[in-house]
């Protein structure tokens, strides 16, 4: 094998020394960290400059920012209705910061932030610790009426224990989707990058046939900028969906 | 040696998880199809929730693609 595919992901230390000790582990300043910070400020400083001239007729990059505030608005309306405008700050940043860094990580040589796990348990974490927050400040110990849904008792003592399970294990399914789609998408990159080099080396003949995976990359390449929209887009829309169960429970807004 | 032999087979058998989500794919445009075909006027709006779907057939099979990976690289 000429290089294996899952070294993209490895995560290095850019400075040698521990930048912290936390508890006797030491915290280093890695290309993960880099990553984000840059995926942080590239988009908040966009976003922000982009308005900032406020001009009637908006330019190109003031028009991208305000159909992306646009599309989450719509997208929380229809999924949560009125009352989930509140969130709007929270599903918002959660969308732009995965869409950038699953765009930024699109960028060839560059390190993609959510093909980690840890980054996104820690988002599904959050976004779970958010709708149990705001399920029992705005109905109390009434809750818990989320596990039990309109049936006959008999069939409870089977659907509450379903329902308890599906809930607890929202968390991983949010994080393992997102984290597996981009994982997947960059490995199958890197294969077939793999047969383009191999071939090409192989000289002759085969030289030739290396425009063919050369060819599936660009196809693939465009698959991955659509799946890198798309779970973003799924990320914030199950937040929402997740949002609106807690917020009214069982009955429809 | 025989562990590292199980490994690759195991990997390989973690794969049959693209049969469920292919499956389902399938499912899901086709079906898609058929109601946009018999009803064009309200294809448009259920688009949203056709993209929900399709992420969430395209989970399972990924599903199978992060057992493979603790197959052949955790264990």
């Amino acid at each position: 094998m000429a290089m294996n595919p899952m070294e993209q992901f490895a995560i290095k230390p850019l400075i040698a020394e521990p930048v912290l000790h936390i508890a006797g582990h030491p915290i280093y300043f890695t290309n993960q960290a880099l990553l984000m910070i840059i995926v942080a400020l590239a988009s908040s400083l966009f976003l922000t400059l982009a308005v900032k001239p406020n001009r009637l007729v908006p330019t190109r990059g003031q028009s991208m920012a305000e159909l992306s505030y646009e599309f989450v608005a719509t997208m929380i309306h229809s999924a949560t209705g009125e009352d989930g405008l509140k969130f709007f700050p929270f599903v918002f940043t959660l969308f732009i910061f995965v869409l950038c860094s699953n765009f930024f990580g699109m960028v060839p040589g560059s390190f993609t932030v959510t093909s980690q796990i840890a980054v996104t348990l820690a988002l599904a974490c959050l976004v779970i610790g958010m709708v149990i927050v705001v399920g029992f400040m705005k109905h109390g110990i009434g809750f818990l009426k989320l596990f039990v849904p309109h049936a006959p008792w008999y069939l409870l003592i089977l659907l509450i224990p379903i329902e308890v399970i599906s809930f607890l294990t929202r968390p991983i399914s949010l994080s393992v989707r997102l984290f597996a789609n981009m994982l997947a998408g960059h490995t199958m990159l890197a294969v077939f990058a793999g047969f383009v080099v191999s071939l090409g080396t192989a000289g002759g003949v085969y030289m030739g046939i290396a425009v063919a995976p050369l060819l599936l990359i660009v196809a693939i390449m465009l698959l991955e900028l659509l799946v890198a929209f798309l779970q973003a887009y799924v990320f914030a829309i199950l937040t929402c969906i997740y949002l609106n169960e807690a917020l009214h429970l069982h009955d429809h807004h | 040696m025989e562990v590292a032999a199980a490994k690759m087979i195991g990997a390989g058998i973690a794969c049959i998880a693209l049969v469920g989500a292919g499956i389902g794919i399938g499912n899901v445009f086709g079906s898609y199809l058929s109601g946009a075909l018999r009803n064009p006027g309200a294809a448009q709006g259920q688009f949203a929730n056709l993209l929900i779907g399709f992420a969430l057939c395209e989970a399972t099979g990924l599903i199978g693609f992060v057992v493979a990976m603790i197959i052949l690289f955790v264990f």
